[in-house]
Parts: C-alpha cells; structure tokens; sequence
C-alpha cells in the first residue's frame, strides 16, 4: 500500500491533509475532534498579538452560492482572526501538541507590522511546541483595513521584511500565506523567498461580494443592513489557487520552494492536483466547514488507492509531476488538432452542445438528420474548442479526438507531425520582423 | 411429496422471453447513473441510513467515494462492515431499512439509491481487483469448525479467517452459499453471482470447505466440540411448516422452497413443471418470490391467499406491488379450508375462506369460494430442525436456537447465527451481522 505520509519542511504528518487556519481549528475541542477523524496537521486559527483580542460581528458570517441541489460551491466569510485570549490558545496549543505528537500544529501569526509586535510573539509561540509557523497575509476584510492581512500581503517588501525578522527571532520553520487578492502572485512569492521564509502557502480568501438582498439592496451577509466584503473561498476558488500555485512553482526566482496548496481542496482528487502542481501538502477549510471532518476518511483512501493504481509508492513519486508541463500560450502546438466525437450511444440529445455551437460559437453541431433529432459534429467547421464537451450533461458523451494524419477538413491544412509553436508561425509580426 | 410428472407447458412462453424474465431484476447502474445518484447523497452526520443497515456500513462514506470516483475504497468501505456486500446490495429490503430512513425520503420521497450504489462499488471491485481487500492476521494457531455455508456461516468464517483462525466449513448441500445459491429470487442474482461471491470471500485464505456433509449424518456435534477450539452453526431453517390441510401430500401441493431451489438450479428454465392456475399460501418473501416466478415462467393465473391484511404482510409494500406489477393477484384477508384433487388424484383447486377479525382475533367469516388450482404452493413459513444438535444439550427457544447478544449459545464453545437462531429477522444482512458478531466474540473467547 501506498504511503502517504507527508514530510513538509521536516514537518512530519501521517498525510498530507491539514486543516487551514480558520474556525475548524479555533480551540482545543475542535483540534482533537480532527485529529480523531484522521487530520495530519493544522495551522491554528490565526494568533493576535496579547492583549484584549479582536471581536467579531455578532451577525451572520457567511454568506454562499450554491450549485443545483444546493451543493455549496462558494463560502463568503467576513469573520476576523482568532477572537479568543491569546494565553488561552497558546496554552490549549501546548496541550494539543504534547498529546498529538505526530499531528502538525502551526501556528498562525498576524501581529501589526512592526518588529516590536513580531519579536514578542514569536518565543511565546515557540513555548507551545508548534512545528512551524504561518503568517498569515491574506486576510481580505476587516484586519486589513487595521494595517494588517492582505495590507502587508499586497506590498512585497513589507512581506520580505515581516519574514525577515521571523527568521530572526525565530528557529521554527516560516511558511508565508499569501493573498490572492494581487495582480501578480509571483511578487510576494519571491519577497517572500527573499525574506528568507521557509515556505508559502496558497491561497488565502478572495475579496467578494457573494449576493445583494434585492428586498432591503444590502450585502450578504448582511449586519442591519450594510454589508462588507468579505473572502471567498471553497470549491469555486480552486481554479485561482492552482493557477497561483503553478505561477509559483515554474518562476525560476521561487522554483524548488515549498508550497502547501490551499483553496477549494475538498476530494482526494483536488489534493493530488495541488500535489502534482509541486505542493507538498494541502490545507483545507470549507470543505470541512461544510462536510465534518470526517470527510478526510474519503482523501485518506481515495489517494492511497490513487497511488495504488499507479504504482507511486510515495507522494514524491508524483509531487510536481505537472509543473514542466504549465508552459506559456506563445509554446502551444499549433499544429495539434482535436476535432469533438459525440457517442451517440451514450447522447440523450438534450441538445446543448448544438445550441452552445450554433449560438455562440462555429455552427458545427447538427440538429437534425435525415429528418430525426441527431447531434453530429460537423469536422469541416469545427475549430476543435472544447466548448460542447463542456455543456454536455453526461460524462464523456463528447470527447476531443486527435487526428494524427491526413489534413484538417476544416482548414484544409495537413496534420503535420513536428511540433510548430505562435513564436515561428508566419502570422506573428514579430517572425514576420525577423525574416525581413 | 410426490414427484410432478405432468408435461411442461413451454407453449405458454418463449425461451427467449423467459429468459428476458429472468433478467436482472434491477439493473446495475452505470458510471454515469452512479455519479449522478452519488452525488444526491448529503454526507448526514450520524447518518440514519447507516443506523438502519443491520450490519452498520458507513453508506455516506462509501456514497462519498462513489462521487469522488474511487469506487474500489467505496467497496472496501462497505466489505470493511459486510463480506456479503455485493449480494446485499441485491437483495436487501432497503425500502425497509436504509433508504427508508433516507432523509431524502424525508424531503422528497426519493431516497437516495443506496442499494444500486452499493451494487456499483462492489461490482466495480470485483471486477477490477485482483487482490483480496483484507489480509489475514498472523496464524493464531486456533481452529474453528463452521457448519453451514450460508450468508451466517460464511460470515464468521471470513472474520475469523480475517483475525487469523483456521476455519473448517461444513455444508450439507452440493454448493456453497445457502439460500443465496438456493433460495433469493432468481432475477436478484444473475449470472452465478452467489457462487462468484463465495469465491471472492475464500480468497481470505484459511478457509476449507466442506460440501456434502450433513451434521448429524456424517459429522456430529460432539465430535466438532471435542476436535475444535470452538463451533459455529449457522444452519438455518430445513423444515418448511404444514398447511393442515387434508391432501397435502398430493400431487401439485408443493414446498415453494423447495421448488425455488430447483429453480435456481436448473439448467433450462424451460425444464420446470409450471402450473396454468396457481395459488400461493403466505405472505412473506417467499410468497412473493413464488407467485412472481412462476407467472414469469409462464404460469396464466397466480393468486397470493394471506390471511390478514397488506400491512400485516411480512413482505413490504414494495414487494407486494413487485407482485402485483407481475399480474399476482393478492386476496388479503382470505385462509385455504381444503384442497381439492381430480381423478388422478392430483390437486385440482383450493377453497379459501374469507376471514376478519372478531375482539382483535382472526377468525373465518363462513364465505367460501373455490379457486381452480394445478399447483398450491405452501409458503407459510420455515422450521428448525433440532435432530443435529444432538445430545449436547444446547437450549431452544420458540423451536429455534438460543443465542445471546454475541451470538454465543448454552454450551460455551458453541455460538450460532442467522435463521436457526430464536429472535433474527430471517434477511440475508441479519444473518451476515450475526456471523460477524459471533466471530468477534469467539475471537475475545480465544484469545482472552
Ligand atoms: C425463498 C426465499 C427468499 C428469500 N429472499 C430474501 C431476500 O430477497 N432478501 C433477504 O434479505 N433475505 C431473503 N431471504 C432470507 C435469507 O435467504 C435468509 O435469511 C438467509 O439466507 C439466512 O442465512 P443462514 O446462513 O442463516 O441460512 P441459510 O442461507 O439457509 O444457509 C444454511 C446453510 O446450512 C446448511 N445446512 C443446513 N443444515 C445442515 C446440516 N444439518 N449439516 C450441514 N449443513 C447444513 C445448508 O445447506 C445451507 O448451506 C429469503 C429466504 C427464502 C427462503
Ligand atoms: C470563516 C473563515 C475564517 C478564516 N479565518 C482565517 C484565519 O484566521 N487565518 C487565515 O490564515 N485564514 C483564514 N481563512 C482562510 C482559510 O484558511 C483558507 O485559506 C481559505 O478558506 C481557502 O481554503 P478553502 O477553499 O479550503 O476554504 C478563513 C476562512 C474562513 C472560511
Ligand atoms: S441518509 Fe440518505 S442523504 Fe443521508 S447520508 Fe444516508 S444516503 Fe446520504
């Protein structure tokens, strides 16, 4: 059997699957009910500086989209950092550790950003026995507009300063949060990288509005009336954290640097993804807030038998497997073509893909054949997009066929073998230059 | 009984739709249905789905790595609680048990499918693996005698082979697997899969089977007490009971169980004596198993006659209108008064009469009527036999054996399970239960 255990920074835990800083890891209680269910680490809701802690609404918190059925596909959340004593988390962290030794506990850290602030949480920290920490820069709402967050997290030198003193005042591994709230992710990664830090993870919450109560025009969620926006996160944020994620990981400037994914990882599959995108573990939050954590028994299994079936005995074996191939639009194959194959055995002719095509894309889809409702692409006008096989309810009804010989129907061009990339083709000016 | 001899009235039905009749019963769900079916599934905290399963599988786990497409970890989830997982999954009542208390029963009276989703995890494992999903515990050098190889017996046997014991299986019949090779509804497991299943469980390893040997003929009780660290017995319900009626031993007046187990071993359907008119006497599985069966071999008209109410019914509502869909006519609240036979001496109709209830008890109201009739089939119910319990002095109650809760009955090295015992729900998923509870505490018994 596979083995899954995850050694990230030298950070031991018996899988790969923590849970993120959030309200699933906000006390002791909840921390041992994950561990009991199988969790390999946590990275504690996120630390203020002592003193009188932080307050949160007293309202709602959330607010959601949902997909048919209501499957929760999008979490919009306005709550704060940790709202509890400081003394009392670093004294329930100690326990927590000291009775779960081979559990990951990180904590996270969000002090203001002066070295004062830093240099005196950081050993009180490190009194508890956590294995690492995470700074938490990504905060979206409410921290931010204290100067803290995402406000240290959208300046990279603040974030290689921040990390800096870490390093300084600290012996533990640094792993950095970074916003996803930012133009260009690989600037904090590489501030981050320059800082010293050990680490990044990614992502934290996106800024968000997630609906307007159209009877009284506030914000969800909605306190009296006003709204503010909040951070976005669960299965709809995961295209934005693999894309950053990927950034990261193929920048020759932060390449090789640890990353633990986060944003959106809710099955085994999401997981192995951020694995494969060079993570060297995943963090999850919504997924548990909406399932139980329970749920990690599906990613425990899921992924060994993965593993299993493809003969990778360790996450090394596949860890990054992806990352060579992310690759700029400008080295795309010009001279792959894929043409849409409906079964039609398999077609309930709902007809959505002839409309998506007819409607808004290259009319080769038919609707009707000899007469009778048939779904057919037509090869001469198809452009070969993947849009059908999108709108198609049943899996694998269409599927994009490679033609490997003979000339394309459409353009008439041969089916070249040899690979042809936009930086050599005759259409783009800047060939065009060179040749003249 | 005397042996049918009359001519097979295959001019009723074509071979080739009799075999569409003996197809399966529910088809399995594809990839496609399945991830659809999955995906309705809400991951319920303490899911009562789960509570309502006789042998506690985690159904919102396993649904759960259904939908993230990992069916193997979703049939390991299920075979983790229930070896027998692949032939519950076909002929379980979930419309009595999990999907019953579905919450999306609660919500919108659809539950979700949990059954076929079942059938879909296990089959796709027992198609794909190669390899056992359990391996065995280092040798504890015990040695464990089974007799039976039903659903109970099989049971105990792969959980102890499981925990690392040593098991010898006894049965009397010529094939493993029990009612599931000689009683379930043929159109509920197709394609030899009791015997496929049995292969499946005994890829543990430590287990030996032994067909052909009946307890008390050709082994015997004490001798196994004596030669084993400990006895299982889970040899169900030989005897079925009598309907009292004069010319029962006529020909035509058949056990239903008996005549199943011919069904289901019979090599060409067509082979099978099947009556025009026919009437059952019961209302439980076996009943509705009969009647359905022998109008998809082509029997014209098959009448259920139970003696109280739908709702009293041992079979559930879903079975009955499983019936009736068939074209079986159920009289509720009618009892057979005697049987009639032709020259030949053979059964030619029934007379039933019409009961009620008087201060609560069922009595006749005097109405009678008489139902033309080729064959009766008794389906009334099973008995225990005591005779291979020998001398060995272990307790009865209510004509079965008596267990406690771990199945372990009066005599200490002797545990038993599934229908022989007193107080079981006579189900396929009970028996299994209890040959997981008997292992477990022949087990602790063992190893202190
Ligand atoms: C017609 C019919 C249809 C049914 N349909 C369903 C259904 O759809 N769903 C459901 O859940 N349940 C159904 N049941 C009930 C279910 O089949 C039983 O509850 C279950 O098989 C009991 O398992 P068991 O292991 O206790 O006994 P059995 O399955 O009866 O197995 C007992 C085994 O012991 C052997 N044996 C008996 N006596 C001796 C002896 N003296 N020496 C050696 N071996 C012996 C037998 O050969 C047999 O292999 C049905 C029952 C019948 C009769
Ligand atoms: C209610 C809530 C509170 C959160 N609080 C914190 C926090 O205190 N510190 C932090 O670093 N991230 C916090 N996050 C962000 C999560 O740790 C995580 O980065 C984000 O939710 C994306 O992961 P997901 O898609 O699995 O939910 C919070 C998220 C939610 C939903
Ligand atoms: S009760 Fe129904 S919805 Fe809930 S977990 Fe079980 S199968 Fe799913």
């Amino acid at each position: 059997m596979a083995d899954i255990s995850a050694n990230f920074l030298g950070i031991r835990s018996p899988n790969p699957f923590w849970l993120a800083s959030a309200p699933p890891t906000d006390k002791a209680y909840n921390v041992e009910r994950a561990f009991e269910a199988g969790w390999g680490g946590v990275v504690w809701k996120t630390l203020g500086e002592a003193g009188p802690p932080v307050v949160n609404v007293n309202g709602p918190r959330y607010g959601a989209i949902w997909g048919p059925d209501r499957r929760l596909l999008g979490l919009n959340n306005i709550e704060l950092i940790t709202d509890r004593d400081l003394e009392v988390n670093l004294r329930e962290m100690t326990e927590v550790k000291k009775r779960w030794p081979d559990r990951a506990l990180i904590a996270s850290i969000m002090v203001p950003c002066d070295e004062e602030s830093w240099k005196a949480i950081l050993p009180r920290v490190e009194e508890t026995g956590a294995d690492g920490i995470e700074l938490n820069f990504g905060c979206p709402h409410g921290m931010s507009e204290r100067g803290m967050g995402s406000a240290v997290g959208q300046v990279p030198e603040y974030i290689q300063m921040v990390a800096e003193w870490c390093k300084k005042y600290s012996r533990l591994p640094v792993i950095v949060k970074l916003t996803p709230n930012i133009t260009d992710i690989r600037y904090p990664a590489r501030a981050a990288h320059a800082g010293g830090a050990d680490a990044v993870s990614l992502i934290n919450t996106i800024s968000s509005i997630v609906s307007v109560d159209l009877d009284n025009f506030s914000p969800n969620p909605s306190i009296d009336g006003k709204g503010s926006h909040g951070g976005y996160c669960g299965p709809a944020v995961k295209p934005i954290a693999l894309n950053m994620v990927a950034e990261i990981a193929r920048d020759p400037q932060t390449a090789g640097m640890p990353i633990s994914g986060i944003g959106g990882v809710t099955t085994w599959r999401d997981a192995a993804e951020f694995i494969a995108l060079g993570c060297g573990n995943v963090q999850v939050c919504t997924a548990a807030m909406t399932y139980g954590f329970k749920m990690v028994q599906e990613m425990i299994s899921g992924l060994s038998d993965w593993m299993d079936e493809k003969g990778y005995t360790s996450i090394e074996d596949f860890r990054g497997r992806a990352v060579p191939n992310v690759t700029d639009w400008q080295y795309l194959n010009l001279n792959y073509y894929t043409k849409a194959r409906i079964d039609q055995d398999l077609c309930i002719k709902c007809g959505r893909c002839h409309i998506a095509c007819e409607d808004t894309s290259h009319q080769a889809i038919t609707h009707t054949v000899n007469g009778a409702r048939h779904f057919e692409v037509i090869d001469e006008e198809c452009v070969g997009c993947n849009l059908c096989v999108n709108v198609c309810p049943v899996e694998d009804c269409i599927t994009m066929v490679e033609l490997t010989a003979g000339t394309d129907p459409r353009t008439g061009c041969p089916v070249d073998a040899d690979y042809a990339n936009w930086t050599s083709h005759p259409n783009n000016p800047a060939t065009r230059e060179a040749a003249e | 009984m005397m042996p049918d001899t009359r001519p097979v009235q295959d001019s009723r039905i074509s071979a080739a739709d009799r075999s569409d009749n003996f197809s399966d019963l529910h088809p399995p769900l594809d990839r496609h249905e399945a991830l659809v079916e999955a995906d309705r599934c809400y991951f319920c905290f303490d899911a009562p789905c789960m509570t309502a399963c006789p042998t506690s599988i985690d159904i919102p786990l396993f649904i759960r790595e259904i939908q993230a497409e990992n069916p193997v970890g979703a049939a390991r989830t299920i075979f983790e609680q229930n070896i027998f997982g692949g032939m519950c999954a076909r002929v379980c009542p979930t419309e009595t048990l999990c999907e019953e208390v579905c919450v999306r029963e609660v919500a919108e009276g659809k539950p979700v499918k949990i059954g076929l989703l079942q059938r879909y995890a296990t089959d796709t494992y027992m198609a794909r693996a190669t390899t056992h999903p359990f391996a065995r515990a280092a040798s504890t050098g015990k040695k464990i005698a089974v007799v039976g190889a039903g659903p109970a017996g099989l049971s105990c046997a792969h959980r102890l082979a499981t925990l690392g014991h040593d098991i010898t299986v006894y049965d009397a019949r010529p094939k493993p697997g029990g009612l599931n090779e000689y009683g379930i509804a043929a159109y509920k497991t197709v394609d030899n899969f009791a015997q496929r299943e049995v292969d499946f469980i005994l890829k543990i390893g430590g287990i030996e089977l032994v067909q052909g040997q009946v307890l008390g003929r050709d082994v015997q009780i004490d001798k196994l007490v004596d030669d084993f660290d400990a006895v299982f017995l889970g040899i169900g319900l030989p005897d079925t009971n009598d309907l009292g009626l004069e010319g029962e031993d006529a020909a035509g007046c058949i056990d239903a169980v008996d005549y199943i187990a011919r069904l289901r071993q019979a090599g060409d359907l067509g082979a099978l004596d099947v009556g025009r008119n026919i009437v059952v006497i019961g209302g439980g599985m076996t009943a509705i198993d009969i009647a359905v069966q022998t109008r998809l071999l082509g029997a014209e008209n098959v009448t259920i006659v139970y003696r109280r109410g739908k709702e009293n019914m041992n079979a559930s509502v879903y079975e009955q209108e499983l019936a009736q869909t068939n074209g079986v006519v159920i009289r509720h609240w009618t009892r057979p008064v005697g049987l009639t036979r032709g020259d030949d001496g053979a059964i030619n109709g029934i007379g039933i009469e019409k009961t009620g209830l008087a201060d609560g008890r069922l009595v006749g109201t005097g109405e009678t009527m008489t139902l033309p009739a080729d064959q009766v089939f008794k389906a009334i119910g099973q008995k225990f036999d005591p005779a291979p319990l020998g001398a060995l002095g272990i307790a009865l109650e209510a004509g079965r054996i008596r267990a406690d809760a771990t199945r372990r009955t009066s005599h200490d090295k002797v545990w038993a399970g599934g229908d022989c015992v007193a107080g079981g729900e006579d189900l396929t998923v009970a028996s299994v239960e209890d040959g997981k509870i008997a292992a477990m505490s022949i087990h602790a018994a063992l190893m202190g």
